[in-house]
């Protein structure tokens, strides 16, 4: 019966994950970001090895030092070592970021595939809500749930992810929307796969480009967010690092010794490129269409 | 109506793309003439350059990726690949226009349908805003839409109607030649008959030549004068349709015609060209079609047949084939 | 032929919509033989998809019945009322084919997961070798390459897609399958491999098909049966030859006489229908044809017209259908 002509490449099979991984492989930009990531990572994870002085020992004879064979990116004023703090730093902020995203992500990402999926009452219902909550400017909301449940580290991080998650709803739910009435969904029915299996296997899945690129650009502005709450004092508690709070610290230093807040800022910069580099390859590596 | 007259001559026009893939040779050599008066059928199945030969011609191919290597296509003597920009905007819609396959989007939603005519006849004719709109009530009740729907959206329509609003908009220049690709798939069979029998009326009305791009021997067997059947980015097969529809001579030509189920005869199984249309980055040698057919021998794979004349006017590009049928032997 | 082997008895489909209940399928009644292969065609809107859809609850119907016989026993069940874990097993018996190639396959799963879903979430196999043969014989049986395994939907053609969703709907074993469009987006000489394929299948499972089509010619080729349907109701039912030769009602006939034929000199009467297809939203209690039929008079206008059997075998739903 089946008579082929056309020769067509045949792959070798690999785990889907591998898959996934030598694809990414294959974008420079992403290669890069990831190496960056990894670098942030091992420094937040070996803090303590690898910074030379403690984040938080005030060194009054050494103040807004310039880089130096000593304190390679200077020192602040209290003359604690900004290297070090940025170290210690990272640990905070990559918390900060991903775990307030993946507050975001799981709750709004569930949110919003229910409504997208179910549609009728249950819709209406998630989606008010989340009008509610789009509808109270994020830094005050994020304000008015750390006063609600006290400053500290993890209810930063709550709130930011709350803050966020009618964002990701409201994504996620357009994207079940439009692939709910594709046929393979209907396909999938007729073999017989349970609502379950439909939402994960099939609509996660073809739903995951808007939502890397979001969350990438989500972890940016978590970072961002959780700084200016530390600034104000409702996030980080002086004396811990923070990159944020570093930034809005040496704010008022900024005409004499703008290293203070040059390297925080530059840490967050590179930070944000490297996630969003990395978002931009895993959304292409994810999609079977783009292989090439 | 003056036949004979040579309107559109097309000379090795080769057209192709850049994709990831490779370069898509998408028309390879194309050589075609269409008489003024005339209607030609363009067969041929998806991918075979149909759509971008049409494009070719109104030289709307994309700049990006797209690029007319070689050829003329000659337009009432002159020949359209050295013209500027501004002169093929003229030429656009004014004395070639094309209908597009789906009516659906062919349309400007936010626009009633009179001043998208109105539009058309403004770039074209030197009338006043007051008579161009008046032009557009008549060209719709030509195609037989009433005039009191002139003030009309597009979504008010219905699909057949929609492709009526089309036809009105590419007629409304007085198009010396108009391109119809695919103008009836999108429609429902009774719908299809009856855009399918305005076109015919307005074919006589117009004296328009038209190339109807299809997919449908049916369409073309309702309609049009002369066939081209078009394989892999050239022209196999050309003649008057009396000719091709009782003697199809190509092996592509007569598969096609095969697989078609009759509603007249009982078969049980349906005879099938075997495989697929060859990847365009990857064209066979020789003959496009030698890897499907079952007549095929080594000289095919070698050599890339020219088109020759079987019978006055019916020119195919197999030469086996040809020497056979002139030599009165069965295929 | 022994006896209908599913049975449609009266069966509705509305849908709410803004401006009032949509008929999609409005009572529609008939039957099908084991091992047979019924022809649904209508224009677009005319409920033809939704039909093929209630009959295996992929819709859950307004109202009716749609009686399958049992495979054991004489009994049979009525799958609009399956619970379900009846449900869970009537998908096994009842499968569906859809139109279009390019979106009824998920993009971002490989032949072989495609192949395989059917099997996994039905857990038909506990043993994964086992399940490998089985993936195997569907891609043979198909006529799918082995090497094709781990491509993706978008690298294949049209007709590679199809064969992989026709796999899919044979991997259960089924006995019944919708046929919706299968070839409509295919090309010619793809359409006439994929029709081939059906009916070798069909001789060698002795499936039971309902062959949804808008094309004609297609669904004569196939059919042994035809169901002519307009506006959400089957209009004309009848063997295949004699729907051609002798159609009764007139909506048949202006179809049947606007298909293009790749034929020169062919001697017939073309009926150019007048407007379009009305709306299905709030219908008139009336003939739906009515308003676009040459033939229409008071009655049709008043009186809906019932499907009645005209001739021997031969069922059309109007008020002016005489045996010639």
């Amino acid at each position: 019966m089946s008579t082929e002509i056309i020769p067509e490449l045949s792959r070798k099979k690999r785990g889907p994950f591998m898959d996934v991984m030598m694809r990414l492989a294959k974008s420079p930009l992403a290669m890069f970001g990831l190496a960056i990531i990894f670098v942030l990572v091992f420094c937040a994870v070996f803090a303590e090895v690898i910074s030379p002085y403690s984040p938080i020992k005030q060194d009054l004879m050494h103040m807004f030092e310039t880089p130096s064979a000593q304190h390679w990116l200077g020192t602040d004023e209290f003359g604690r070592d900004i290297l070090s703090r940025l170290i210690y730093g990272a640990r905070v902020s990559l918390q900060v970021g991903f775990i307030a995203v993946g507050i975001a992500l799981v709750t709004g990402g569930m949110l919003g595939a229910i409504s997208g999926y179910y549609t009728g009452w249950l819709d209406n219902c998630i989606m008010r809500v989340m009008d509610v909550l789009l509808s109270i400017p994020q830094t005050l909301l994020v304000i008015a749930i750390v006063a609600a449940l006290g400053p500290s580290l993890m209810n930063l991080m709550i709130a930011v992810g709350i803050s966020a998650v009618p964002t990701y709803a409201r994504i996620v739910r357009g994207s079940v929307l439009s692939i709910r009435s594709m046929e393979f969904i209907e396909a999938a029915r007729a073999a017989g796969s349970s609502d379950l299996r439909i939402i994960l296997k099939h609509i996660i899945p073809n739903s995951m480009a808007p939502i890397i690129v979001q969350s990438t650009l989500g972890v940016a502005s978590a970072i961002l967010n959780a700084a200016g709450l530390s600034f104000i004092g409702l996030g980080i508690q002086p004396p811990n690092p923070e990159w944020g709070a570093m930034l809005s610290g040496g704010r008022q230093y900024i005409r004499d010794f703008p290293h203070m807040t040059l390297y925080p800022g530059l840490a967050i910069m590179l930070t944000i490129l490297a996630l969003n580099f990395l978002g931009d390859g895993l959304r292409d590596a994810l999609d079977p269409k783009l292989k090439r | 109506m003056i036949m004979n007259e040579t309107m559109l001559d097309i000379k090795d026009l080769t057209i192709h793309y850049e994709s990831e893939g490779g370069t898509v040779h998408a028309v390879e050599g194309l050589n075609l003439t269409l008489g003024r008066g005339e209607s030609l059928g363009f067969v041929g199945e998806t991918g075979a350059g149909k759509t971008t030969t049409a494009l070719g011609i109104m030289r709307l191919i994309s700049s990006v990726n797209g690029k007319i290597k070689s050829g003329e296509i000659i337009f009432n003597g002159e020949n359209l690949l050295t013209k500027s920009e501004a002169e093929m905007r003229k030429i656009r819609g004014g004395k070639i226009a094309m209908i597009f396959q789906d009516p659906m989007t062919s349309l400007n939603p936010v626009m009633t349908v009179d001043k998208q005519i109105a539009e058309m006849i403004a770039l074209h004719k030197n009338v006043s805003k007051s008579e161009a709109l008046k032009l557009a009530g008549d060209m719709l009740e030509l195609v037989g839409i009433r005039r009191e729907r002139m003030h009309d959206y597009p979504h008010q329509f219905s699909g057949g109607m929609k492709q009526r609003v089309v036809i009105a908009i590419a007629l409304a220049c007085d198009p010396e030649l108009l391109i119809a690709d695919e103008p009836t798939t999108a429609l429902d069979v009774t719908i299809q008959a009856q855009v399918l029998e305005l076109m015919k009326e307005l074919k006589q009305k117009f004296s328009a030549s038209m190339i109807l791009i299809t997919h449908d021997l049916g369409i073309v067997a309702d309609i049009c004068d002369k066939v081209a059947i078009m394989y892999a980015g050239r022209v196999v097969e050309y003649a008057d349709k009396r000719s091709l529809y009782t003697n199809p001579i190509h092996p592509y030509t007569r598969g096609l015609f095969r697989s078609v189920p009759d509603i007249d005869e009982d078969v049980d199984e349906l005879p099938v060209i075997p495989g697929l249309m060859p990847d365009p980055v990857n064209l066979p040698s020789g003959c496009a079609f030698h890897p499907r057919c079952s007549m095929a021998s080594e000289e095919c794979a070698k050599v890339r047949p020219e088109m020759q004349e079987a019978e006055p006017g019916h020119y195919a590009a197999c030469p086996f084939c040809v020497k056979k049928f002139i030599n009165g032997e069965a295929m | 032929m022994d006896g209908a082997y599913i049975r449609v008895e009266n069966l509705k489909k509305y849908f709410p919509t803004k401006r009032g209940m949509l008929h999609a399928v409005d009572d529609v009644s008939f039957e099908i033989m084991k091992g047979e292969t019924l022809g649904l065609v209508g224009e677009s809107g005319c409920g033809k998809s939704t039909l093929g859809r209630c009959l295996i609850r992929l819709l859950d119907s307004t109202s009716g019945k749609v009686l399958l016989k049992n495979a054991d026993d004489d009994g049979c069940i009525d799958i609009t009322k399956a619970t379900p874990s009846e449900m869970k097993a009537l998908r096994k018996r009842v499968q569906i084919v859809f139109q279009d190639p390019y979106s009824c396959l998920n993009p971002r799963l490989s032949v072989w997961e495609l192949i395989a879903e059917p099997l996994i979430v039905n857990k038909i196999y506990s043993n994964k070798n086992e399940m490998r043969r089985k993936i195997r014989s569907l891609m043979d049986t198909v006529g799918l390459a082995e090497r094709l395994e781990n491509s993706y939907p978008h690298e294949l053609d049209g007709g590679r897609r199809q064969r992989i969703g026709i796999a899919r709907s044979l991997a259960l074993n089924p006995e019944f399958i919708v046929l919706d469009e299968p070839v409509s987006a295919l090309d010619v000489c793809i359409q006439a491999q994929i029709l081939n394929l059906l009916n070798e299948l069909q001789k060698e499972f002795s499936y039971t098909y309902v062959f949804i089509s808008h094309n004609l010619s297609v669904v004569r080729h196939v059919s042994d049966r035809i169901a002519v349907m307009y506006l959400g109701q089957i209009v004309e039912l009848t063997e295949y030859r004699e729907l051609f030769r002798s159609p009764l009602h007139p909506y048949t006939q202006a179809l049947l006489s606007a298909i293009p034929l790749a034929k020169l000199d062919v001697n017939r009467e073309r009926i150019i229908l007048e407007g379009d297809v009305p709306s299905p939203i709030e219908p008139p209690n009336a003939c739906r044809f009515a308003g676009r039929c040459r033939y229409a008079k008071e009655i049709c206008r008043n009186t809906p017209p019932a499907l009645r059997e005209v001739m021997t075998g031969h069922y059309a739903a109007c008020h002016f259908a005489k045996e010639n």
